[in-house]
């Protein structure tokens, strides 16, 4: 390789740590201040750049000028922010004191939402933007053509960097950001209007991220899968340099530049998988990434969010769950339709069970427990396509896969805890779904792979549907022992204090991981059902979305209980299943319902039925 | 003999010598207080023993096993029962619920699947909190305790683990001062009957002059005296340093208005 082709790949990986940098600045700045993983700021970057390709061009039929590009990506900016004070206003302002798993549920709320009506406004197509007049050329370095315009991106991070420093030094707004960063109560018994940094942190925070997007049109069209795009390389980002600390946003922004430049030569596929891994590798040394700082010690006596005494069932409950199994078995008597629904909701409950045995019963709150759900039926899936087995061993291996890869990433995963460990977890599920997507010849790449169909006793409906309610019931029964039981009681003890869990001889770390391994498993199983239930998987099972299916569904049934996840998931998949042939807006529909449930309905349906009879929930 | 010796413990943050070559011997049955001004070390010094820091340099013994550098877990399946500053308990536990955790952990059951944990040790767990007195309370919940009976509750989740050594930071912080005179005589009281060492740090003088053994006093992260109660009182490094001279004036005037 010759020098010239290393430097300019070297250049390349500054122009995207340029452009990454600025967008990851807006969110460490965001979360510093208000403590809030806001996932709609990649919403807020393609909102930029849609902004900027209906903006831009318009101003330049008036006068190619580079004045008029760079004024109409300002501008672009301005207005995202302006977004990001509507936001600030109508919905982080109602959620700063809640559970930090309600505030990622509610901001993804708002990702579901702008997606929508991205697709309103500008519609499904993607928007090429103008090129930016004056740095159409290229330039030769070294008898290399690289393009004037990302010539211009890499100067644009450091004049970024070096316009944050002035501001955070020279300004009382950036002052009182810094202190917010540092103690945010204390800020606040200082007498600032909290409410005035806060709005003006998140127009800071969006237009950053604005003006993220809006610099990209000259490189991307504006395209409606942006949003997920970039946030996740945003919070790697964020992650890696120390949630809240500027610096480091940029020191990271400028290690995954060059790791993503010279990563593509050597593995053109796994790039993505290769930035996790820096991610994964810096947060085992660096907790809390390069230059961040420990969060706020604990010690303050307040109640967790989860599970708190497990209690038997009384009457009432016992009488409910009999009901419900009466109820599972019965379906067949209706018609195929109800059969088909009721065996969804079976794999789905037994997920989500999963997932709040780690969030509810183990403080663990995983963002990507879809990926579990998703390796088990790929597991369970290519046992049978690839390898021509019959689909008992298959569902035999799908919680082994699932809880074999649980045990691979929860012994990293187990390390961190609050926001960093949500953010780990999430990583690891994108770079499951990456291996997926990309792993063409085995796993089908996007199309998936059809023909995983049950053995020949289990094919009708009905037989199937008898099989996933025993094995999902069997399931949730033992899970639902082991939350009584030690191991259970355990993983809540050290939820309460892992100070205190150390203090008595409880190896926290080991605990913890043997949990997450447990509940991968049981996911894995799920999915295993799933593939068999459809007869085809692909890479969604995987995704970002049906991991936060799943924890809308625990927050609809209640985390604090344990059996409520259950009616979460028969409620969230029987109302999804309902609206969404119904609408072409279900997305809208679906993002403003997280987020009612957020700010009305945050005990779930457990909450209301303990309050229905007269408990204090 | 010597339960727990500490031999010359060292302990830097950045710049800071925390701790400088601190050496003492623990005794079973014995009450050993250290005290010093804020910043002195205590709980460097502590949290060293307690296993919660690796020290720099010296060595921790107790009785005869070198712990220097385990962590609290493999400390406290060794003997030591712990309690902190500021109460560690798990909070959506009951009372009694700690108790039967701690005591599950001390059997080494916490990865048991099916039994069901709430009927393990009962028996254990409400004679634990009835020698600290708390046995009326063992249905409640920990969270609607007063902190002084948190304390208690603390206490008893100490004991779980049969511990030959007691490590206390500030047992009585952040509690009235009939709760603290009650606590410390029910920690001497169960120090000397059964022969559990007792290694605490405290701010309150009164219960250290009323209740330790011996005393070390730290100051700037060096032991600057050591030896029984009345000797420390009487050292004249001791009154300079630390008490002072004001200060020791200021306390017998206090102490002679406050008795009339």
């Amino acid at each position: 390789m010759e020098w010239s082709f290393l430097l300019v790949q070297a250049l390349s990986g500054l122009a995207s740590a340029s452009s990454l940098f600025v967008i990851a600045s807006g969110l460490t700045i965001v979360f510093g201040v208000t403590r809030i993983v806001n996932f709609a700021h990649g919403s807020f970057y393609m909102l930029g750049a849609y902004v900027a390709v209906t903006l831009v061009p318009w101003l330049l039929e008036f006068d190619r000028s580079p004045w008029l590009f760079f004024a109409g990506v300002l501008v672009s900016a301005v207005v995202v922010g302006l977004f990001g004070v509507l936001m600030e206003v109508t919905l982080l302002r109602r959620i700063y004191r809640v559970p930090e798993l309600f505030q990622l549920l509610a901001t993804f709320g708002v990702v579901l939402i702008v997606q929508d009506l991205v697709l309103l406004a500008w519609g499904p197509v993607d928007i090429p933007g103008p090129r930016a007049p004056g740095l159409r050329h290229g330039v030769y370095i070294l008898d290399q053509r690289f393009p004037a315009y990302e010539l211009f991106l890499i100067f644009v991070g450091p004049a970024v960097l070096a316009l944050l420093w002035l501001l955070m030094h020279r300004t009382r707004f950036g002052v009182l950001i810094r202190a917010a960063t540092q103690d945010r109560e204390m800020v606040g018994a200082l007498g600032v209007n909290q409410a005035m940094l806060f709005t003006g942190t998140l127009f800071l925070g969006a237009a950053l991220a604005g003006l993220g997007g809006a610099l990209q049109i000259p490189r991307v069209s504006a395209n409606p899968q942006m949003d997920l795009s970039v946030i996740t390389e945003a919070f790697v980002v964020t992650v890696i340099g120390g949630m809240g600390s500027v610096p480091g946003a940029f020191l990271a922004a400028l290690l995954i530049g060059q790791l993503q430049a010279f990563g593509v030569l050597v593995f053109p596929k796994i790039t993505l998988v290769l930035v996790f891994l820096l991610m994964a590798a810096v947060l085992v040394v660096k907790p809390w990434g390069l230059l961040g700082r420990p969060e706020a010690a604990a010690g303050r006596a307040v109640l967790p969010e989860g599970i708190l005494d497990p209690r038997p069932l009384d009457l009432a409950g016992k009488l409910l769950a009999a009901v419900a199994l009466l109820g599972v078995l019965a379906l067949p008597l209706l018609d195929a339709y109800a059969v088909k629904v009721g065996t969804e909701v079976l794999v789905l409950a037994l997920a989500a069970f999963s997932l709040n045995f780690l969030v509810g019963n183990g403080g663990i709150v995983s963002f990507g427990h879809a990926a579990y759900f998703g390796l088990g039926a790929y597991g369970a899936g290519l046992l049978v396509t690839r390898a021509g087995l019959p689909m008992e061993p298959a569902l035999v291996a799908a919680p082994i896969v699932g809880g074999a890869s649980a045990a691979l990433f929860g012994f990293f995963v187990v390390r961190l805890s609050g926001i960093y460990l949500a953010m780990l977890t999430l990583a690891f599920a994108q770079i499951a779904y990456a291996v997926v997507f990309q792993w063409v010849e085995v796993t089908g790449g996007d199309n998936g792979l059809v023909g995983v169909w049950p053995s020949a006793w289990a094919a009708s409906r009905e037989a199937y549907h008898y099989l996933t309610a025993a094995v999902t019931v069997a399931a949730i029964v033992f899970l639902r022992r082991v939350i009584h039981a030690p191991f259970g009681a355990t993983l809540r003890a050290a939820r309460d204090s892992a100070q205190r869990a150390d203090a008595i001889g409880v190896d926290v770390r080991m605990h913890r991981w043997l949990g997450f391994t447990l509940a991968g498993a049981a996911a894995g199983l799920a999915g295993g059902l799933y593939a068999f239930s459809k007869g085809s998987i692909d890479p969604t099972l995987l995704g970002i979305p049906l991991s936060v299916d799943f924890l809308s569904m625990i927050l609809l049934g209640g985390i604090q209980s344990v059996l409520g996840s259950i009616a979460g998931a028969a409620a969230f998949h029987a109302v999804k299943d309902f609206f969404m042939p119904l609408t072409d807006h279900w997305r809208l529909f679906l993002g403003l319902s997280i987020i009612a449930m957020v700010l009305i309905f945050p005990r779930g349906l457990a909450g209301a039925w303990a309050s229905l009879r007269g408990r204090a929930a | 003999m010597t339960l727990l010796s500490a031999d010359g413990l060292t302990k830097r943050f950045g710049g800071v010598l925390a701790a400088k070559d601190v050496s003492f011997a623990l005794n079973a049955g014995e009450m050993l207080a250290i005290i010093g001004p804020n910043g002195a070390g205590k709980s460097t010094t502590f949290n060293m023993v307690g296993g919660q820091l690796k020290p720099d340099g010296g060595r921790v013994t107790l009785a005869g096993h070198d712990i220097t550098g385990m962590p609290p877990r493999e400390v406290c399946r060794l003997g030591v029962g712990r309690t902190f500053q500021v109460a560690q308990t798990f909070l959506s536990f009951s009372v009694l619920g700690n108790v039967q955790m701690a005591l599950i952990a001390h059997h080494g059951q916490t990865r048991r699947l099916l039994a069901e944990a709430s009927a393990m040790h009962r028996e254990a767990a409400l004679a634990l909190l009835d020698r600290v007195g708390m046995a009326a309370q063992a249905g409640r919940p920990i969270g609607e305790l007063a902190y002084g009976d948190v304390k208690r509750v603390e206490l008893a989740i100490a004991l779980a683990a049969a511990p030959r050594l007691l490590l206390m930071d500030e047992p009585t912080a952040g509690m009235a001062p009939a709760e603290r005179a009650s606590l410390m005589a029910l920690v001497s009281a169960i120090a000397q009957r059964e022969g559990i060492g007792v290694l605490f740090t405290e701010h309150d003088m009164d219960a250290v002059f009323a209740h330790a053994d011996r005393i070390l006093v730290l100051v700037r992260g060096e032991i600057i005296a050591r030896g029984t109660p009345e000797e420390v009182r009487a050292d004249p490094e001791v009154q300079r340093v630390y008490l002072g001279h004001s200060g020791t004036r200021a306390a017998a005037r206090a102490r002679r208005a406050a008795h009339g």
